[in-house]
């Protein structure tokens, strides 16, 4: 099983393999720049331009948390337990006081879901741009010096990808104790992996290019090489990885705080809003409680998804349809 | 009699940039028992044609009638569809490796198409496969049936392929492009293999190629295609010796092996118009030299006596323009006019890649070799034989493992990083694939400014500027300066490759495979270009390639290479007259064969407007009713 | 292939063994003291003192590590801080629980998320493609708790409430005791996991085929005269297996490790709600044992993913011999 030496290419076949890939490189290829392409292409997908407008909307609610609560004259981590609780101590619903209903000390509802948004897309944005990086980096350096170097980094993502990660995450928070900034460092901890892979193979890939060999063979250095050939063909993988990481973070940071292992309470985040929630299974009766920061949660990661599916559509249309010849 | 009958056949493929009218009113009719060539390069439609004939592209849009047996095979429905395909008509694919799948072994895919159409037992079946894997010739078919499709050389595969087309004795194969992939010697084998199994089977055989040298050498009669139409139909030997349509006389003459080595090709100038907006007239017009103000309405269908269908505007027979004049040829250059003849010196050169388990494998071995100033030598040999990686050590690519290679007397292997960046200036290399070897991701103006911008030479619009003179010189247009290498198409992203190369002024200019990718209108055009820049920068060419026709156009040396040696090496002209090796000799043989040109003894005998059903206009009467029906 | 196996395995150990080294380090530097969970807030610094020689806690790291090895090769694995029982009948008790909720679960995804996938690929584009698509990427958004809260709300406590019980709020009944109990628990918990997980199958299916299929042998395969059927499952899932394979054993060695969320959701006493509950209680022994217990189900998993690759890939398996 030893993986290929360079072997010397075929001949190039003269005509394309499928018919429809034929009758493609036959139709005229017109004069438009790969980004104006890309728009054009977005704009014509209508589930992009809603998760954008999702995104946004959460965007301005994060932002503009501080004007809600001024609105409703509640703050984030105040109790009205007079107001926010029946006089048996049940939360109340939804009505003209409470928007969006109260819980279980009487708090907003509403308030804490713009609160919460600012903490779930800090993360999510954060730890996928951190990860992200750090998944370039090693991708890139492994792929392009490949050898030993490649060996050992190549087994250090196997390594962290082979670790029960959710367990070890949980450990670790309980042990260091859970804050913000933990908790983004381990979600990033253990998400870069994946675009390593994608990196390291698309460059490896790419090595073997004959333009990466023409730049060579002109005396182009490695970092030349590096940064003007390889990198500008690895911005697609980036976006759209990057992209998608975005709502698996949010969903990890959702969960360490739904286990009581993320943001630290009465900081409001979406995660421990669901874990109040699920506390004593209040949900059933307070259902607000748990549809609210749910279909927050939910909508906010669907965007983020449609939005990376869409990128990759319209940034590389041949992949997502597969050669679809036959 | 007509086994299968194509009239007025539209195939339309919708994409994303608008619908691809791949096929457009094409007509054919193939006899019982006969080869049938179908000839046109990349775009022409032949292959969507055949394969939308067999219902296999997907989203295609077909309309007209195809006669198969008294069916129409449009109009059959998917089970019916089913039962012809392998059964009644097999197919033979380009690529055997990626057409046979790759997790089955051979017999069990024999086994499965036997079984898909007749209600045999799986030993009878079996029986039956190893008895078609002998016919084909594939030694110890008994064993090999038991193996997998990625334990076969290419050649075997396509006789795999061969045999589980005939495994059920269909009435008509359909062989697309079924010796492109494989090294000339095998293609000979391939389709020798192919006529005798026609012969034997009493089968029919339809073949698409690109390659006008390879169908003169099976077929009976040949349509040739152009942008989605037919142009010309008929006996091979009439088409191909006196061709009647302008295209196909162009296609001849810039095929090098149908040229006297030495003599400039006559390219057909520009390139083939876009399928998603065909031109109404005559969609060879804009290249054709022959062109007159009619051909920008749809020419008629003109029959002559010997069968000859030509689908043109032209009553005579097509005009020969003058082949394009080349400049006259500059003193090789060299910065130290008291060098010696040769530039470059390979002595006892031998690479070896060290294997996990087992002895290295031998690359090149003991190879000496010299490139003399301001010739161009070939280097010839089949896929796998060490002549890219040769040339990639004498770039200086590779490090040899052992063995010398000098460069202008000085020795690669000893020079500094300085040293080693002025060589890069020196010697340029033009890659084979104008696909791979562009980055797609960079605009053409700093692809070509790539060079100057490595050493330091130029910058800003002092750099533009000497891009866009490169440009201009490899026949871009320097306006297209900003377009991506996607925007291009094959022939002129070559050019691309080429400015980039010469960038520098180089002395040595390596070549590998530099035309193999393109086709036989555009390999000329960049074959001259090649020439022309040659003599007026005197360059030194290192010229690597598979196919000899080309090589023995072009180059003064040959050098054969086999299994990482070179066997023989000797003036272009004495090697072809005189060859001294076996391998040599069968690389010859498998050459394509000048095609004589003979003068048209033919007579119109109808034209008629295609599109028009009923009587057409009938211009010589008394010929009439001999021509309608033959 | 048996080098090839020997790597894989020592990979595995040394997987393991970092695991092993994590754990003890991170409870090494935690503020928490092991002595005062065991004896108690009201224990004497004497009683402490005690405790702590007897558990080996005043040695150095690297000695407490040793034994700890030592007696996990003598298959001893230690006894919870916090109930004092062994550690290991901690873990028997749990185990089938989780098995029971990851492979039933497993059962499910597949048979949702495949044919999903296959469905989706046979025609791009067409209106089954979109709903599968828009199945996947639903599914794939969808944070497990969330799914399993309005699971339960709306299939147990919204019928309940009217009167009508459809399913049992959680828990767990052995399936020796009860088989169709068993299930009849099991049942919205594999489904939320099963939705969520069969998503991203479908996806990867879906890619998959969609990449064999404009293969040059699938059009051959077409070429032949199979039927559409032949062609989809013989021809291009066979080719589109290997991933989904090497995906699954991932899946499933994470899973057994605990499927922490779900069970926490529906109540059920699985490995991940019992490492939920040791974590909180700083219950050392039990943590480290469910850890390397997850490593181990991961690297057991990964292991068999490999062979099955080189079983299922006919030219890993031909170079082999």
């Amino acid at each position: 099983m030893s993986l290929s030496t360079s072997k010397p290419p075929a001949p190039r076949l003269a005509t394309p393999k499928t018919a429809a890939i034929a009758a493609r490189n036959a139709a005229d290829v017109q004069l438009r720049g790969s980004w104006s392409l890309t728009f054009a292409r977005l704009r014509r997908d209508p589930a992009s331009i809603g998760s954008i407008a999702v995104i946004l909307l959460i965007v301005a609610f994060a932002i503009g948390a501080p004007l809600v609560a001024a609105w409703t004259g509640h703050g984030p981590t105040e109790q009205f337990r007079d107001t926010g609780l029946s006089p048996s101590g049940i939360p109340v619903g939804p009505s003209a006081e409470f928007l969006l209903g109260a819980d279980q000390l009487g708090r907003d509802v509403l308030v804490r879901l713009a609160y919460g948004a600012q903490v779930s897309l800090l993360v999510g944005v954060v730890a996928s741009i951190a990860a992200s990086m750090i998944g370039v980096v090693v991708g890139v350096v492994a792929g392009f010096f490949g050898g030993p170097v490649d060996t050992v980094l190549s087994r250090i993502t196997d390594l962290v990808m082979s670790v029960p990660f959710l367990l070890c995450a949980i450990a670790l928070v309980a042990v260091l104790g859970p804050s913000l900034p933990l908790s983004i460092a381990v979600i990033v901890f253990f998400s870069w992996t994946g675009l390593a892979r994608v990196i390291r193979g698309q460059v490896m890939a790419l090595r073997h290019r004959e333009f990466v060999e023409a730049a060579r063979s002109l005396g182009a250095s490695r970092t030349s090489i590096m940064f003007r050939d390889i990198l500008p063909n690895l911005v697609v993988p980036i976006i759209v990885y990057t992209t998608l990481m975005i709502p698996s973070a949010i969903v990890f940071e959702a969960t360490l705080s739904f286990l009581g292992l993320g943001i630290v309470p009465p900081t409001p985040s979406w995660g421990n809003m669901l874990a109040d929630a699920a506390n004593g299974s209040l949900y059933l009766i307070a259902w607000w409680m748990v549809v609210v920061p749910g279909g927050a949660l939910l909508a906010l990661t669907l965007a983020f998804n449609l939005l990376g599916d869409g990128l990759r559509d319209a940034l590389d249309p041949a992949a997502s349809k597969g050669g679809k010849g036959a | 009699m007509a086994l299968l009958e194509v009239s007025n056949l539209v195939v339309d493929i919708p994409t994303e940039d608008g619908t691809v009218h791949a096929v457009q009113d094409v007509s054919f009719t193939v006899h019982e028992g006969e080869f049938f060539g179908i000839v046109g390069e990349s775009g022409s439609g032949k292959s969507v044609m055949v394969q939308s004939i067999m219902g296999l592209v997907a989203g295609a849009r077909t309309s007209g009638t195809v006669d198969f047996r008294g069916r129409n095979l449009l109009a059959l429905d998917d089970e019916a569809m089913r039962s012809v395909r392998g059964r009644e008509i097999g197919m033979i694919f380009q690529d055997p490796l990626s057409s046979l799948h790759p997790q089955y072994t051979v017999g069990w895919q024999i086994v499965e198409q036997i079984r898909a159409h007749e209600k045999i037992s799986q030993q009878a079946a079996k029986a039956r496969a190893i008895e078609l894997l002998e016919r084909v010739r594939i030694p110890d078919a008994a064993a090999r049936f038991d193996a997998y499709p990625h334990q076969f050389s290419g050649g075997m595969r396509q006789r795999v392929m061969i045999a589980m087309a005939l495994s059920l004795g269909p009435a008509l194969i359909i062989a697309d492009e079924p010796t492109t992939a494989l090294d000339s010697t095998v293609q000979a084998q391939i389709l020798d293999l192919l006529d005798e199994m026609r012969r034997e089977f009493g089968a029919t055989v339809v073949m698409i190629s690109h390659d006008l040298g390879v169908l003169a050498r099976v077929a009976d009669r040949v349509m040739v295609m152009y942008a989605g139409r037919r142009m010309e139909l008929g006996e091979s030997a009439n088409v191909l010796c006196s061709p009647a349509h302008p295209y196909t006389a162009g296609l001849l003459r810039s095929s090098a092996f149908n040229r006297e080595p030495g003599t400039p090709l006559v390219p057909i100038a520009g390139r083939p118009p876009s399928l998603l907006a065909p031109p109404s007239g005559c969609a060879f017009a804009s290249r054709c030299p022959d062109a007159m103000s009619i051909c920008s309405e749809r020419p008629p269908l003109r029959r002559y006596d010997d069968g000859t269908e030509v689908a043109c505007w032209l009553e005579g027979e097509p005009g020969e323009p003058p082949a394009p004049e080349l400049p006259p040829a500059v003193e090789a250059r060299s910065d130290d006019p008291a060098a010696d003849a040769s530039i470059v010196r390979v002595e006892s050169l031998r690479l070896a890649f060290p294997q996990r388990r087992g002895p290295a494998s031998v690359v090149l071995d003991d190879i000496t070799l010299e490139v003399r100033r301001g010739e161009t030598l070939g280097l010839v040999g089949e896929s796998g034989c060490g002549k890219t990686t040769l040339a990639r050590a004498i770039a200086g690519l590779v490090a040899p493992t052992a063995g010398t290679v000098t460069f202008d007397g000085h020795e690669l292997s000893t020079l500094g990083r300085r040293e080693w960046r002025s060589l890069r200036r020196r010697v340029q290399v033009v890659f084979q694939d104008p696909f791979g070897s562009l980055n797609p991701r960079r605009r053409v103006g700093s692809i070509i400014g790539d060079p100057f911008r490595i050493h330091g030479l130029a910058s800003g619009a002092e750099r533009r500027a000497e891009v866009q003179e490169l440009m201009e010189l490899v026949g871009l247009n320097p306006e297209h300066y900003n377009r991506f290498p996607s925007q291009f198409s094959g022939g002129q992203r070559q050019r691309i490759g080429i400015a980039r190369a010469i960038a520098l002024k180089p002395e040595l200019v390596i070549l590998d495979e530099p035309v193999s990718a393109l086709d036989v209108s555009i390999q000329a055009q960049v074959l001259n270009l090649l020439d022309e820049l040659q003599r007026t920068l005197g360059l030194t060419y290192l010229f690597i390639s598979h196919d000899l026709s080309v090589v023995r156009h072009v180059c003064d040396r040959i050098a054969v290479m086999e299994g990482g040696r070179i066997i023989e090496l000797d003036d272009a002209d004495r090697l072809y007259r005189d060859p001294q090796q076996p391998f040599t000799k069968r690389l010859l043989a498998a050459a394509a064969p000048e095609i004589p040109r003979t003068p048209a003894r033919r007579r119109l005998v109808r034209a008629a407007r295609p599109r028009e059903a009923g009587p057409a206009p009938v211009l010589l009467p008394e010929r009439a009713i001999e021509g309608a029906r033959r | 292939m048996t080098r090839f196996i020997l790597s894989r395995v020592g990979f595995g150990l040394l997987v393991l063994f970092l695991l092993s080294v994590f754990v003890f380090v991170l409870f090494y530097v935690s503020p928490s003291d092991p002595a005062r969970i065991i004896a108690g807030d009201k224990a004497t610094e004497e009683l402490m003192a005690q405790i702590r020689v007897k558990l080996g806690l005043d040695q150095p790291i690297y000695v407490q590590y040793l034994n700890f090895v030592g007696n996990l090769l003598r298959g001893d694995i230690g006894f919870s801080y916090r109930s004092g029982l062994p550690v290991s009948d901690l873990l028997y008790a749990r185990i089938p629980v989780t098995m029971s909720l990851v492979f039933g679960a497993v059962v499910l995804w597949l048979a949702i998320g495949i044919p999903i996938g296959i469905a989706s690929a046979k025609h791009p584009g067409s209106l089954r493609d979109r709903f599968g698509q828009g199945f996947a990427i639903v599914g794939i958004s969808f944070p497990t708790f969330v799914l399993g809260m309005m699971a339960l709300f709306l299939l147990y406590f919204l019928p309940t409430k009217a009167g009508v019980t459809l399913f049992p709020p959680g828990g767990y009944v052995p399936f020796a005791q009860d088989p169709l109990g068993w299930a009849w628990h099991l049942i919205l918990p594999w489904t939320t996991l099963a939705l969520v997980v069969a998503a991203v199958y479908a996806r990867l299916t879906r890619g998959q085929m969609l990449e064999v299929l404009g293969q040059d042998y699938i059009r051959t395969a077409r070429a032949k005269g199979l039927t559409e059927r032949r062609i989809t499952y013989t021809h291009a899932f066979r080719s589109a297996m290997p991933p989904l394979v090497t995906q699954l054993g991932i899946d499933i060695g994470l899973m057994l490790g605990g499927v922490i969320v779900i069970e926490q959701v529906f109540g059920l006493l699985g490995v991940g709600s019992l490492a939920v509950t040791s974590v909180a209680m700083q219950d050392r022994p039990v943590v480290i044992a469910i850890v390397l217990l997850g490593g181990v189900f991961v690297v057991v998993a990964n292991l068999v993913v490999d062979l099955l690759y080189a079983v299922l890939d006919s030219r890993v398996r031909t170079a082999a011999r």
